[in-house]
């Protein structure tokens, strides 16, 4: 809890004043009844008009102060939850962007984005009502009780039987409906979820005439759901009832007793007036007592979910970094003896005892199925993620003792799954360099081989993409991420199988491109195709997290068995022969 | 999981406000007798609340004036005990039968919503963003239910209660009475200029927490591309601005929204107090009772109470309003067109395939006598296009004789991917024909058309659910057995095997467990297990890599055996042993032929397939 001091901290007289000024108005509402009952005991009683209009003129500005108070009082509850929520926010997206890949594995995206969004606004508002009621409630609790006290200890005495029974029955209700209302969230999840998947297999359902089980399946969810969820409101439905019950059980108790105290001449009239007045407020402050107590159950999961990513331990930084002002010149790479796994201590390694060198400028194609470290390799060069045993030198540098800007300046990458953002086409490369002017830009994107189908977009660079670019096909997505690398004008490219979607005549363009304009750049291609790194430097075939061979085209051919066996697939014997 | 784009939703006024209050009637029609009983036990509820104030009345004048004795006061108790025992009970009755009523509608709102999901056609699906209609099941049918629970009853009772507390109040003191007849167009005013003034507040900051989350989610969705790009102190300035904006925004909409019960509040106390300072005036003057100023001063309290509540549900019932509308927009989009009334469809007699022509179906009168069905697939002469004007097929006519293999390849967007979507009538062709058989798809039941159509599609989807149930998907009978073979068909048994509790491994969140070839593999088993005699496979290996597409491909060969099979490959290795090659460019054919015969030609395939071997 003492991290979130400092969200309160820049904003204190913000969360002093709100609850402060709200018991101006705790403070009017206990008032107004004692006053009412001076206008029937004094001025009625006695014929009293100047008094009746002097006590209603005090009552007039009472109400006025009330108000103002209440006025002042939200402006200053918005304000402290709102300033708390926005810092705590942006901490989190703060936080979000100094994750490693690592990190950002151990949170599913979903996740993260209902924590920075969802759960700080479920926060906000309890700090929002928890502002507003957090003295009001007991505020009036107390005053009321004092005020009853004053009047008639004898009469009050009823309250002190009826608060804690109240209190108990409330407690009671919440205690059984919240583990209810968890049940009841699982179902909407569930059926959600349900939806979800109807939506995307919609193709699948139709294909094999499946609408009737699906339908099926989702009214049994739903009949779950409803089921669950009655079972929640059943028990909060009492709360009300109950809170009759003490309400009007009270009363009756004020009148009788009250009434006799009436009859035998020990109290005015008016103060069982008042009397009733107080008992309302003292049930109805409990009543926003519980209210705060359930909202803030909901929020306290929140904070947790919240805090957990505020927790994270980042586990790759540069803080240790020795050689920060270096700079990648060359862009040689070298792995000696990397092991890695995914897990600490999980036996199964991704990566094991890895060694190669490749100098600046070569071009090396990475080549093994699926599953076999080609992605987690690649990712070892600008430290996205941590070697567990060996290092990764770059120009004869450990990659951990650059500082991280550097080095990922220096390599450019292109992610399997890519993405784009949403804004123009120029926009997206412009991630690459910022400062890139417009022939730049045409440039890279030719390179790319992107700068055709650009251009036939009647807005050409200024094309809006929609968000993850799904307005472009797969094979343009994968160009103009490619395009966007090469803005970086990185010493060394790697491609992790990046024009999959691409088709053959092109991506031959694309290799083509490379060989003339992307001479100096270290060129590291991970392909599906074996034509796509036939003509590479060295070929690095690789097999369950080992180096199964390395060599150019024909050396492999000749000596790696895994590699003749993935080139036999793809190739007609006949026509190769 | 509520969309994190909750903020976005539309806050604007309904717009046919009669007709959607009218069809959502319709959902709580299933439970007319009971509404008439919540109906009832509200004006219990009410009228109990009200007479138990009025009882106090005698009360205290009988203890005011002396008159009362011990016995009175008893009677009064008691009468009052019995008034307040009504109310409690049927207070709870009546929350109780309502909770039921709301969720029996809400089951059958969202039940009917789903079905007509099931009925729309493909192209609604792809024409329409699927976190809008989540949105539409999940935000909007809640705003709908949040007005069932609460606001009905709230309305009814507070209808209920205004004009009991009003004819009363008129009852008890006339002159009294103008003082709220005169206050209220006040209270009206005062609280309409603040609910105004932050709903124009309101929509500014839902718009930019829609803005917000929407950065949110799609910088970390790209928080991997953000990294390597060293993106993260762009992103963090963007960020802030977004998050300033919302900042200014809320104060305004929280604020107006929170100043609502202070002023308010303000108004009904300037009322009691007028009514105080008044009625003790009256008591003095014109010897008006002490009794009737006690409850006429309770009664002024409870006649703001309902208008204050009301007016704060005013956001609720415009929210669910406006939801309602959303959740009948799509109640009202087009289905799939009816299967025509003779339509031909296809049933199975000792594992073979007929044709069932209806009586009165003179066309198709020829296939009675030969009612075997073949899977021969002619289209002639197919021009389609997903908007009107923009053609993506044309003029297509192609020939495939039952057990053949027909392959289309071309590059992206050639429209390879359209011609699987018209066969099983996903979209239905604007001109040409296509014929199963002889009889066009269009005369065909569209269940039947789909069950003798097996599709694999690049995107794999699976269901939450066992391996076991997603490979089942493809013939609810299958047995146990059929899904192992099925699953060895397309050499998805090895790796399942492996997995921690082989066929009962549970498939998370659309088998986000698995890798995309294993995904891939399911959907193929998927399609094996039905005995769908027609195959469409487009892309359907395009993860699998090469080796194991190698070792798979005896199986789909088996697979494709016994069936008419239509192939989209990105990789001309996996089509060349096709019948028939098909090369699309720009939604026509160019080239046709089997492998070697298009090798010959020297066109766009030759090209396609040296640009393959080039650099050899």
């Amino acid at each position: 809890m003492k991290r979130y001091v400092k969200y309160i901290r820049p904003y204190w007289k913000s969360f002093v004043f709100g609850p402060i000024l709200m018991i101006t108005e705790v403070l009017g509402e206990v008032l107004l009844p004692f006053f009412m009952a001076k206008i029937i005991n004094v001025g009625a009683a006695t014929h009293n008009v100047p008094y009746i209009i002097s006590i209603g003129g005090v009552m007039l500005l009472t109400a006025f102060i009330m108000m103002a108070g209440g006025i002042g009082g939200s402006y200053f509850a918005a304000k402290a939850s709102i300033s708390f929520a926005a810092d705590l926010r942006s901490d989190l997206f703060r936080k979000v962007q100094e994750f490693s890949f690592h990190n950002i594995d151990t949170f599913s995206t979903g996740s993260l984005v209902t924590r920075l969004t969802n759960d700080v606004t479920q926060v906000q508002n309890v700090i929002l009502l928890g502002l507003k009621l957090l003295l009001r409630a007991p505020g009036m609790l107390i005053g009321a009780v004092i005020m009853a006290f004053v009047m008639n200890p004898a009469l009050a005495t009823i309250l002190l039987v009826v608060i804690p029974l109240l209190a108990l029955a409330i407690g009671a209700v919440i205690k059984v409906a919240f583990p209810r209302f968890s049940v009841m969230q699982k179902k909407i999840d569930a059926l959600n979820s349900r939806i979800q998947e109807a939506l995307t297999n919609v193709r699948i359902i139709k294909s094999f005439v499946r609408e009737d089980f699906e339908k099926k399946k989702f009214a049994a969810s739903n009949a779950d759901l409803k089921q669950s969820g009655l079972r929640a409101f059943h028990v909060v439905i009492l709360n009300m009832p109950i809170m009759m019950l003490a309400m009007n059980v009270t009363t009756l108790a004020v009148v009788w007793t009250g009434g006799k105290q009436v009859l035998a001449g020990t109290m005015p009239v008016g103060d069982l007036t008042a009397f009733t007045t107080y008992i309302v407020q003292v049930l109805m402050s409990l009543m926003m007592l519980a209210m705060v107590l359930l909202q803030s159950s909901r929020a306290v999961a929140s904070l947790k979910r919240i805090t957990e990513v505020l927790d994270t331990r980042i586990d790759l930084t540069d803080e240790d970094s020795q050689k920060k002002d270096a700079v990648i010149t060359k862009g040689t790479v070298e792995f000696r003896g990397v092991s890695f796994s995914y897990y600490k201590g999980s036996r199964e390694k991704v990566l094991s005892d890895i060694s190669f060198r490749i100098e600046a400028g070569e071009t090396v194609g990475i080549i093994g199925s699926t599953g076999c470290g080609k992605t987690t390799l690649v990712q070892m060069i600008p430290r996205l993620y941590d070697a567990d045993a060996g290092a990764v030198y770059v120009d004869g540098v450990d990659v951990r003792d650059y500082s991280l800007r550097h080095l990922r300046d220096s390599v450019g990458m292109v992610l399997q799954k890519n993405v784009l953002f949403s804004g123009t086409i120029a926009d997206n490369l412009r991630w690459g360099d910022e400062n890139a002017d417009m022939e730049t830009i045409e440039a890279a994107a030719s390179a790319a081989q992107a700068a055709d189908f650009i251009d036939s977009f009647p807005e050409k660079y200024e094309t809006n993409l929609s968000q993850g670019g799904v307005n472009v096909s797969g094979g343009q997505k994968q160009r103009l991420c490619i395009a966007r690398a090469l803005l970086k004008k990185p010493k060394i490219l790697i491609l992790d199988d990046s024009t999959s979607a691409v088709d053959t005549a092109t991506e031959a363009e694309i290799r083509k491109s490379f060989a003339g304009e992307l001479k100096e750049t270290t060129k590291i291609i991970i392909a599906q195709r074996i034509t796509s790194v036939m003509d590479a430097d060295k070929i690095i075939v690789m097999e369950e997290g080992r180096i199964a061979g390395m060599g150019t085209h024909e050396e492999m051919l000749a000596q790696c068995e895994t590699y003749r066996e993935i080139y036999e697939s793809q190739m007609d014997k006949e026509v190769s022969a | 999981m509520p969309g994190p784009n909750r903020g976005l939703h539309d806050f604007g006024k309904p717009k046919n406000t009669r007709k959607t209050i009218g069809r959502l009637t319709a959902y709580l029609e299933q439970d007319k007798g009971r509404l008439v009983i919540v109906f009832f036990c509200v004006i219990v509820t009410a009228l109990s609340s009200l007479a138990g104030s009025y009882m106090l009345r005698p009360i205290i004048n009988g203890l005011a004036s002396g008159d009362g004795d011990l016995a009175f006061l008893a009677r009064s108790v008691f009468v009052m005990l019995l008034i307040y025992a009504a109310g409690i009970l049927s207070q709870y009755f009546q929350a109780r039968i309502m909770i039921g009523v709301a969720q029996n509608a809400l089951q059958k709102l969202r039940n009917e919503l789903f079905d007509k999901i099931q009925k729309l056609p493909v192209r609604y699906f792809d024409s329409n963003n699927h976190g809008d209609v989540m949105s539409r099941f999940t935000n909007d049918v809640d705003a709908v239910g949040e007005m069932l629970n609460q606001t009905l009853v709230q309305i009814i009772s507070g209808v209920i209660s205004i004009v009991g507390t009003f004819s009363l109040m008129l009852y008890t003191n006339f002159y009294l009475t103008i003082i709220t007849i005169v206050m209220l167009p006040l209270m009206l005013k005062a609280g309409g200029g603040v609910a105004k003034r932050s709903r124009k507040y309101y929509q500014a900051q839902q718009a930019a927490l829609g803005e917000l989350n929407g950065y949110i989610e799609e910088t970390v969705t790209g928080q991997k591309v953000v990294k390597v790009f060293c993106h993260e102190e762009q992103a963090v300035r963007d960020f802030e601005g977004y998050n300033k904006t919302l900042r200014e925004k809320q104060l305004g909409a929280q604020f107006f929204g929170g100043i609502m019960g202070p002023v308010m509040g303000n108004m009904s106390q300037i009322n009691y107090t007028l009514t105080a300072v008044v009625g003790g005036i009256l008591c003095v003057l014109r010897g008006f009772d002490v009794g009737g100023l006690t409850v006429f001063v309770n009664y002024s309290r409870q006649f703001s109470r309902p208008i204050n509540e009301l007016s704060m549900q005013m956001n609720t019932i415009f929210s669910a309003l406006a939801g309602a509308e959303r959740v009948f927009a799509v109640m009202d989009e087009a289905e799939e067109t009816k299967d025509r009334k003779d339509a031909l469809s296809i049933v199975e007699k000792d594992g073979k395939c007929f044709w069932d022509v209806p009586k009165g179906n003179e066309k198709y009168a020829f296939k009675r006598e030969s009612p075997a069905f073949h899977s021969e697939i002619v289209l002639q002469n197919v021009t389609f296009g997903y908007l009107p004007g923009k053609t993506i097929l044309k003029h297509i006519t192609l020939y495939a004789k039952p057990g053949q293999k027909i392959a289309f390849v071309g590059s992206t967007g050639a429209g390879k991917t359209t011609i699987t979507n018209l066969i099983n009538r996903f979209y239905d062709i604007e001109s040409g024909s296509i014929t199963i058989d002889g009889v066009d798809i269009m005369d065909i039941s569209r269940a039947s058309l789909r069950r003798n159509v097996a599709m694999v599609l690049q995107d794999t989807h699976l269901f939450a659910g066992t391996v076991m149930e997603n490979i089942r998907y493809g013939r609810l009978d299958a047995t146990d057995e059929e899904v192992i073979e099925a699953a060895k068909t397309a050499s998805a048994h090895s790796f399942i095997m492996r997995l921690e509790h082989g066929y009962d491994t549970m498939l998370e969140g659309d088998g986000a467990n698995l890798s995309q070839g294993q995904r891939q593999l399911l959907n193929i088993a998927r399609a094996a297990i039905s005995k769908a005699p027609i195959l469409i496979l487009d892309e359907a290996t395009s993860s699998v890599d090469t080796r194991t597409e190698k070792h798979i491909e005896r199986g789909m060969d088996r697979l494709m055996a016994e069936r008419t099979t239509l192939v989209i490959a990105h990789r001309l290795s996996t089509v060349r042993n096709a019948n028939a090659i098909m090369v699309l460019e720009n939604g026509e054919i160019i080239e046709r032929g089997d492998h070697e015969t298009l090798l010959e030609q020297k066109g766009r395939y030759y090209k396609l397939y040296t640009g393959l071997s080039e650099l050899e």
